[in-house]
């Protein structure tokens, strides 16, 4: 027999899926999944719209309208689809180099845009498919085939940058907190104005074995250890030294874009 | 309406199992092992609770939680 949600939700002549074994990246998109089955979407009224790399595979397996465009660029085609479409629920699925280095621009603006865009960065913290170079968000001190000593850079915090950018749904969760990544990607398809989900991946063939991480699973217990809710932060801040913040980071209303652009074509009309 | 879990297996597609491990891990009653391919196997179902949690964490959807009667 087969999985339901796989039958309705993805390609089934195109599965097994390329990544390799442990990535995290398929334990997003099947939250994804089960989110938009939750959310009760109509599958046609569903544009799912990705950029370049590993985590960008994804629409190819998902029956969805699809779209895997140029790298970087995802969030710059989806801008297009949602004004020439509005009422498609459009999903950009992103790594964190697609997404912060090669298409910062087009997050910072689309965040500053407030577009009804739903984006799920999929945080490996490395660029994957090209052979582990490292990332915007590779830790300070961390190696990738082009930081052979170790990386100097600072990295990225991709959730708070789209939040200073002026997105007005913010969340960040990891693929061992895998109920609440789904939360969350429900909450950011529901959200009116641009949303994003920063899933933290594990990448153990790249990222795991050039920082000696271990297994996929102990990469994922890492994940467990390192992470800590922003409510348990808030409420109990001895708990969060030294660990990574998880949760919602904005979540408000704000006028959002296509609406916007409507008001003016209305208005123009008289 | 909900199904009763009763009514509910967990089924496994060996053929797409990378064999990770994750959901042998993370399975709370510890049902589940490795078989001699290095791929998932379900070595005690009696003990299995059917929570769903090697589905959830499954990157390969090769794991899951399906209807008793489709086996």
């Amino acid at each position: 027999m087969n999985n339901p949600l796989v039958e309705n939700y993805f390609r089934m002549d195109k599965l097994p899926h390329i990544w390799c074994p442990g990535c995290g990246h398929g334990i997003i998109m099947s939250a994804i999944a089960r989110a938009i089955e939750k959310s009760g979407l109509d599958k046609d009224k569903v544009c799912i719209v990705s950029g370049i790399g590993c985590s960008s595979r994804a629409p190819g397996y998902m029956d969805f309208n699809t779209l895997h465009t140029t790298h970087g660029r995802a969030l710059a085609f989806a801008t297009g689809v949602k004004l020439a479409n509005p009422e498609l629920e459009v999903i950009v699925i992103a790594g964190d180099g697609d997404l912060s280095a090669i298409g910062g621009n087009h997050l910072i603006h689309a965040a500053r845009r407030n577009i009804n865009l739903t984006t799920i960065c999929f945080n490996n913290n490395i660029y994957g498919m090209t052979g582990g170079q490292y990332s915007p968000t590779t830790a300070t001190g961390d190696k990738g085939t082009t930081a052979p000593y170790g990386n100097i850079d600072r990295p990225f915090d991709i959730t708070q940058l789209a939040a200073g950018a002026g997105a007005t749904y913010a969340a960040k969760a990891t693929v061992y907190h895998v109920n609440q990544l789904q939360k969350y990607i429900e909450a950011a398809i529901d959200h009116k104005g641009f949303s994003m989900v920063e899933a933290v991946s594990v990448c153990p063939t790249y990222y795991g074995r050039k920082n000696k991480k271990g297994s996929a699973v102990d990469m994922m217990n890492w994940l467990k250890d390192s992470f800590v809710d922003m409510k348990i932060a808030e409420k109990m801040p001895e708990k969060a030294v030294g660990k990574f913040i998880m949760g919602e980071y904005v979540n408000k209303v704000e006028p959002e874009y296509t609406e916007l652009y409507d008001q003016v074509i209305e208005r123009l009309k008289r | 309406m909900a199904v009763s879990k009763d009514d509910l297996m967990v089924h496994i597609k060996e053929e797409w199992c990378k064999g990770c491990g994750i959901c042998i891990a993370y399975c709370p009653k510890k049902v589940l092992g490795f078989n001699e391919h290095g791929k998932v196997s379900m070595l005690d179902r009696d003990n299995c609770i059917k929570c769903g949690m090697c589905e959830m964490r499954c990157p390969d959807f090769a794991i899951f939680l399906g209807g008793k009667e489709n086996v």
